[in-house]
C-alpha cells in the first residue's frame, strides 16, 4: 500500500472522536478544494476555513484609505489584484478608477518600487498586505527604494502577523492545519510554544499528497489525545524558519495593533515601518485622517473568518454575492473560503457532497 | 514605397494601389484574387461552412508566430472543426498610422505561408488605414468559406456518454507566450504559441473516423472554457483525469507562479475531439502521425452524470470540480 493509499485510508476511515481542522491559510483551503479531499473525509472530520487570507482579513477602511490617497492625494495605487475588486464603504479600487484612480496592479512590491523610479512625477504607494511570508518582500522593496532614493515611493501597510490569530482562534478548532509557507518564514517555535497551551496543529504543504499526508498525522495523534506539533512540511520549513528574512523585517519594521475583519482589533498582530522609514510610509507622508469603514451589514464574511460558519450559512452567498459581484472579501480573493466554495460548487449543485 | 504606412496608404488612390500591388498582390496572387468589386468562385458541391474571426492580439510578433499567421490558423481551424475543408478566405486590415512596412511585408509573408500549407486561397481584401493612436498596430479580420466533407456532422451538442475526450497536444501554450512576450511580469522562460493550421490533422483523422462527434478548437478561454461549452451543448458531463492532460513543464511553471490554470490559457494550435470510445485508440493513432497533432491523447470521458459540468480525477485520486472560468481572463491574446 503507497502512502497516498495508507493516508486516504486514515481521513476516509477515522472513527475517532469528533474532529474539527482549521485551514489557516487560504491556499490550503482552495488546494483541499482543488484536490477534492473535502469529499472523501469521514464524516467526524471538519474542515473550516480560517483567517489566513490576507485579502479577507483586510478591513474595509484599508480600501477607503487607499481610495482617499487615489482620489484625494492623487497617487498610482500599485497591489496585488485581488484586492482591487474588494468593496470598501462606498467604492472598491476598481469602481474608483471610473472617477479617475490610477490603479495598477503589480505581482511583487519590488515591481511598483521599479513603477516609481521610472515614473518620477508620480506618488507612488503600495498597499501593503499579506503575513510573514509577504512581508519580507515588502520590505526588499522600501530596502531598494531607499537605496535609490526613489522619494516618490511609499507602502501603505496592513502586514499582519500569524500568532496573534492563532491566539484569537484557538477555541474555535480542535487543532491547526498551519501555514506552510509562513513557517518557512518565522520557523516553528510559535507552534511548538502553542502545544503549551494546550494547542495542536501540523504544519503542512501544498500538494494533494502533501495536503493528505498532515490530515492524516493530524487525525491520528488527535485520537491519542494529548496535545501535538509534527512538522509534515519538513522539506521546506526548518524549526528556525528564516533568520535572514527575520532579522531584515525587525530591523525595518515594528509591531502595531492591527484591525482583521470579522475579528476585530488584536494588539501586535500588525506590522508598520519603523520611525526611520517613515519618509516611505503612506499613512504619515500623506496624513491620512482616521477613516471608519463600513462594511454591507448583510455581509457575514467576518464569521466565516472565524470559522463559526460556512460560506453557504451567509444569506448572501451565491444569491447576491458572487465572484462576478463580490460584496465581500471571502468572495473576492482567489484565496478566499467564499471563493473557493463557490467556484468548487460546494452547497451549489457542484459534486462535493452530492 | 515608403517605409511606414501612411493616411495617403489608406486613401484609395495611387498609394493604395501601390500598397496592394507590392504586398498584398506580391503574397497572395492566385486565379481567383480579385482586382473587382468582389471576386467570381466556382461553387463546391456539397454543404459550405463559413465563418470569420477578427483579430487585435499584442504584440503582433510573438514567439511561434504573429498576427498574420494567426489570422489565417483562426478561420482555417474553425472551417476544419466543422469538417470542411478551407477553400476561400478573405482578409480585411486595418492598419494604424506609421505601422513598419517591413512588418507589414512579414505578416503578409506569413499568411501567403500558412495559406498556402493549408491549400485554401486568399480570393478578395480591403486595406484601411487608421490614424495614429486609433488602433495598436493592425487588426486583422479574415472570413473563410469551407466544403464540408461528404457524410461529416460535427457539433458541440453532438457528446454522447461514454465518448472519449481527446485533446491533440499540449494545452495552454499560445496564452502563454502571449502573456510572456508582453514582459509585464519578470518573467523570463522560452514559451513557443502553439499556433498552427489543423486542416491537413482534422481531414486524415475524419479519413480514419467518419463518426467524430465534435471538433472545437480550443481558442479563447482554452481547453476548459471549450468543455464547459460542449457540456452545457450536448447536456452531459466531462470527466477527466488530471495525470492525463498535457502541459508543458515550462508552462506548467509560469502558471504556477501566477496562479493560472493551463487548461483555461488559450491554444492557437490545439482541439478537442470527442467520439466514440470504441474508435479513440484508432483516431488518437492517426492524429499522432499528422504534423501539429503529434502529441494527442486521451484525457478524458463523457458522462451522463454531473451534465453540464467538468470533473477532474486528481493525483490522489479524488475527484473534484473543475472551477468554471472566471474574469481575469487576459485581454488581446488572438
Amino acid at each position: 500500500m503507497n502512502g497516498i493509499e495508507k493516508a486516504r485510508g486514515i481521513l476516509e476511515n477515522y472513527d475517532g472522536p469528533d474532529c474539527r481542522i482549521m485551514e489557516v491559510c487560504g491556499t490550503h483551503t482552495h488546494e483541499i478544494f482543488r484536490q477534492g479531499i473535502r469529499r472523501i473525509l469521514s464524516p467526524k472530520i471538519h474542515l473550516i476555513s480560517g483567517p489566513g487570507c490576507p485579502v479577507c482579513v483586510t478591513p474595509v477602511s484599508f480600501i477607503d484609505e487607499a481610495i482617499y490617497l487615489a482620489l484625494e492625494k492623487d497617487c498610482t495605487i500599485c497591489t496585488f489584484g485581488d484586492l482591487v475588486r474588494v468593496p470598501g464603504s462606498e467604492l472598491s479600487l476598481q469602481t474608483a478608477r471610473g472617477r479617475g484612480a490610477r490603479v495598477r496592479i503589480v505581482y511583487s512590491p519590488q515591481d511598483a518600487q521599479v513603477y516609481a523610479k521610472n515614473h518620477p512625477d508620480e506618488q507612488v504607494v503600495f498597499l501593503s498586505i499579506g503575513f510573514e511570508t509577504t512581508t519580507p518582500s515588502c520590505c526588499i522593496a522600501v530596502r531598494n527604494a531607499a537605496a535609490d532614493h526613489t522619494g516618490n515611493f511609499m507602502i501603505l501597510t496592513a502586514n499582519k502577523t500569524m500568532p496573534a490569530a492563532y491566539d484569537a482562534m484557538k477555541d474555535s478548532t480542535d487543532l491547526f492545519l498551519y501555514p506552510g509557507h509562513v513557517h518557512a518564514i518565522t520557523g516553528t517555535k510559535v507552534c511548538e510554544d502553542l502545544v503549551g497551551q494546550g494547542v495542536s496543529g501540523v504544519c503542512a504543504g501544498f500538494t494533494g499528497r502533501e495536503l493528505l499526508t498532515a490530515l492524516a498525522v493530524a487525525v491520528s495523534e488527535y485520537q491519542k489525545g494529548k496535545p501535538f506539533f509534527r512538522n509534515c512540511y519538513p522539506r521546506v520549513v526548518r524549526p528556525e524558519g528564516s533568520p535572514a528574512a527575520q532579522a531584515m523585517v525587525a530591523e525595518m519594521m515594528e509591531p502595531c495593533d492591527a484591525q482583521w475583519r470579522g475579528i476585530g482589533t488584536l494588539p501586535d498582530s500588525g506590522m508598520r515601518l519603523r520611525p526611520a522609514y517613515a519618509d516611505f510610509d503612506a499613512r504619515i507622508r500623506c496624513d491620512i485622517p482616521p477613516i471608519e469603514g463600513h462594511a454591507n451589514p448583510g455581509c457575514r464574511c467576518g464569521d466565516v473568518l472565524r470559522g463559526e460558519i460556512t460560506p453557504h450559512d451567509c444569506p448572501l452567498f451565491g444569491k447576491v454575492c458572487t465572484p462576478e459581484q463580490p460584496v465581500g472579501a471571502c468572495m473576492v480573493s482567489s484565496e478566499g473560503a467564499c471563493s473557493a466554495w463557490y467556484l468548487y460548487g460546494e452547497e451549489t449543485g457542484g459534486i462535493s457532497h452530492e | 514605397m515608403n517605409d511606414t504606412v501612411t493616411m495617403a496608404h489608406g486613401a484609395g488612390g495611387k498609394q493604395t494601389s501601390e500598397l496592394i500591388q507590392k504586398v498584398f498582390r506580391a503574397h497572395f496572387e492566385n486565379p481567383y484574387f480579385t482586382a473587382d468589386d468582389a471576386s467570381v468562385l466556382p461553387a463546391p458541391k456539397g454543404r459550405i461552412a463559413m465563418t470569420t474571426d477578427g483579430f487585435i492580439v499584442s504584440p503582433q510578433f510573438f514567439p511561434g508566430g504573429n498576427i498574420g499567421k494567426l489570422s489565417i490558423c483562426g478561420t482555417v481551424n474553425d472551417l476544419s472543426c466543422m469538417g470542411a475543408k478551407p477553400l476561400y478566405m478573405t482578409c480585411a486590415f486595418v492598419i494604424e498610422e506609421g505601422f513598419e512596412m517591413a512588418k507589414l511585408e512579414e505578416i503578409a509573408a506569413a499568411m501567403e505561408k500558412t495559406a498556402n500549407e493549408v491549400g485554401v486561397r486568399l480570393v478578395a481584401g480591403d486595406t484601411k488605414v487608421a490614424g495614429k493612436g486609433q488602433c495598436g498596430g493592425v487588426f486583422i479580420t479574415t472570413t473563410g468559406i469551407g466544403e464540408i466533407q461528404e457524410g461529416i456532422e460535427t457539433s458541440g451538442k453532438l457528446a454522447r456518454p461514454g465518448d472519449a475526450v481527446i485533446v491533440t497536444g499540449d494545452v495552454g501554450r499560445h496564452g502563454c507566450a502571449i502573456l510572456l512576450a508582453r514582459d509585464e511580469y519578470g518573467i523570463d522562460a522560452d514559451v513557443t504559441s502553439d499556433c498552427a493550421p489543423l486542416w491537413k490533422p482534422v481531414e486524415a483523422a475524419l479519413n480514419a473516423v467518419p463518426d467524430i462527434h465534435v471538433i472545437r478548437d480550443a481558442t479563447r478561454g482554452g481547453v476548459g472554457t471549450v468543455l464547459y461549452e460542449i457540456a452545457a451543448e450536448s447536456g452531459v458531463g466531462v470527466c477527466l483525469d488530471q495525470s492525463k492532460i498535457p502541459v508543458d513543464d515550462k508552462v506548467r511553471g509560469v502558471t504556477g507562479m501566477l496562479g493560472l490554470e493551463p487548461l483555461y490559457l488559450a491554444c492557437e494550435g490545439r482541439l478537442v475531439m470527442i467520439c466514440p470510445q470504441e474508435k479513440a485508440d484508432r483516431l488518437v493513432e492517426v492524429l499522432r502521425g499528422q504534423k501539429y497533432t503529434e502529441n494527442a491523447v486521451i484525457i478524458g470521458t463523457i458522462t451522463k452524470e454531473h451534465a453540464g459540468r467538468v470533473i477532474m480525477t486528481t493525483e490522489i485520486g479524488t475527484q473534484t470540480l473543475l472551477p468554471e472560468p472566471g474574469n481575469e481572463l487576459l485581454p488581446r491574446i488572438c
